[in-house]
């Protein structure tokens, strides 16, 4: 742990500290866990709307000529077909497969003649990592990359009522902003991209705006989610609403050791008339049926698995835990992890040890929890 | 019980001692500082009655939501009673943590930690320094 004052601060940390944020430090920021409990938090999210300080993410501009040609050599999932406004989950793997980073695309095209290019977000524990590993690609690729995360903010607001939270706020109509576009608007009168994306498993937006506008920003919003039942949400809630929507976090789910098949990302993955790095081997994992394979597990009783935790089928170790915790939803422990694909079929009967006591789960699909339409 | 008549150890856990047919009992439980620091408890493993525990070292296990803890025997001796209502009512070890939220009864063997026990008004002073 990382003295606190060597810690990076958000624009936002003046506010989380004058209002009972717990600050830790997290891949180098100094981040709020928490406000007041992790439960109301979550459920405030779920019910309501959670505004969440995700400054701490890594935003970088790819731009110039290049810019599509490069990015498609290097993400696991095409960009040549978005179009302006698009924000796309992809995956950043090394040639073995490997994940580097998972991340989102956003496709900028300012009026005007003003930018155009690609904006990436990228885990804050990985900024650097990517960066080099951009620079390190460049190659003949004319391109521009630029670290751009000190100089904007970022929130997320997330939630059944996020949507009217923020248009009450901003100058563009969001109700009909498509799912995974974003759009420049203005919020709080301040110049800011908005896009329909979230980590949460709930209907939302992430704004992206100037770090000197963010204080002012995330004020007004407060203001108005709060006599609805929202309010600011932690780290801590972050992780138990994203485990819910079964969502992968780096450092857990996702590694330089783990590639995108086994962590049951097909989806991000698009092979077909293209070459990117890792192709050859994403191939070769999916038709690796000893690799192991990510799984949802719901336990029984009340005590939740923890990452490490080893899974049993039977008396026979097949796996381990990468995340785990008390579902405020379910009421119950949930985890994901990893095990062996004979053991990795819904239904399966399998338990986890937790210090020495085994503790019977079962493989259910994921994810655990999806907000009705 | 009232928090003010308790001792407490530096981890947080408060004790009440009583003489019972020439034995010292000790009722041991967590602090209100520590269920509110913990947040979000959802899950203790009680110890076990006939347990040696030894004072300062691990004798039960709490879990929240975000993580697992350590409680600490705060004396040494035999546990020979735990609270059974608890797992399944873990909400009043935050409404109720001197009284109905006890954790265990210990029988202590030996006396020689007890002095290492803060009082009521030293334990709030640690508390206000560990809260800044």
């Amino acid at each position: 742990m990382n003295d606190e004052s060597e810690l990076l601060r958000t624009p936002l940390h003046g506010w989380h500290v004058a209002h009972g944020g717990r600050m830790v430090d997290f891949a180098g920021w100094s981040m709020p866990v928490q406000y007041t409990s992790i439960v109301e938090e979550h459920q405030a999210t779920r019910k309501a709307a959670g505004l969440f300080d995700i400054s701490h993410m890594g935003r970088l501009i790819i731009d110039g000529p290049d810019a599509q040609r490069f990015l498609d050599s290097l993400l696991t999932r095409r960009i040549d077909d978005m179009t302006a406004g698009q924000v796309r989950y992809s995956l950043v793997c090394n040639e073995a497969g490997g994940v580097l980073d998972d991340i989102l695309v956003y496709q900028i095209q300012l009026p005007e003649g003003g930018l155009s290019g690609y904006g990436l977000v990228v885990n804050a524990s990985n900024r650097k990592k990517i960066v080099s590993w951009l620079n390190q690609r460049r190659g003949e690729f004319d391109v521009g990359i630029d670290d751009k995360t000190a100089e904007y903010a970022m929130i997320s607001i997330q939630g059944p009522k996020a949507i009217e939270v923020l248009d009450a706020v901003c100058d563009h109509e969001l109700t009909s902003l498509r799912y995974f576009f974003g759009v420049m608007a203005r919020v709080a009168s301040f110049r800011s991209f908005v896009s329909r994306t979230g980590y949460t498993g709930e209907d939302g937006c992430e704004i992206i705006c100037d770090a000197a506008d963010a204080g002012i920003i995330w004020t007004r919003l407060i203001e108005r989610a709060e006599p609805l039942g929202g309010g600011p949400v932690g780290l801590a809630a972050r992780d138990t609403l994203r485990l819910e929507a079964g969502m992968p976090l780096y450092g857990h789910e996702l590694s330089e050791q783990i590639n995108p098949v086994q962590a049951d990302l097909n989806f991000a993955i698009n092979l077909r008339g293209r070459e990117f790095v890792g192709r050859e081997a994403i191939i070769k994992a999916q038709k690796n049926d000893q690799q192991s394979v990510r799984v949802g597990l719901q336990l029984e009783g009340k005590r939740p698995a923890r990452e490490g935790a080893v899974i049993l089928h039977g008396d026979e170790p097949v796996g381990a835990v990468t995340s785990g915790t008390f579902s405020p939803t379910f009421e119950r422990p949930i985890a994901m992890g990893f095990v062996k694909q004979t053991a990795a079929a819904p239904g399966t009967p399998l338990a986890v040890d937790i210090r020495g006591q085994h503790h019977p789960a079962q493989v259910v699909p994921l994810p655990f929890y999806q907000r009705g339409k | 019980m009232k928090p003010e008549d308790l001792h407490y150890a530096k981890t947080h856990e408060w004790v009440s001692v009583a003489e019972v047919a020439g034995q010292k009992i000790a009722t041991v439980g967590i602090s209100a500082f520590a269920v509110e620091a913990l947040t979000d408890l959802v899950f203790i493993e009680l110890p076990k009655v006939g347990a040696q525990v030894e004072a300062e070292q691990p004798f039960c296990e709490v879990e929240s939501v975000k993580a697992v803890s350590d409680v600490y025997a705060p004396v040494t001796g035999e546990v020979i009673e735990v609270n059974k209502t608890l797992p399944d009512k873990l909400e009043i070890l935050g409404s109720d943590p001197y009284n109905e939220g006890w954790i265990a009864k210990i029988r202590i063997t030996d006396e020689s930690n007890l002095a290492n026990l803060l009082d009521f008004t030293a334990y709030e002073k640690q508390c206000a320094e560990e809260g800044h």
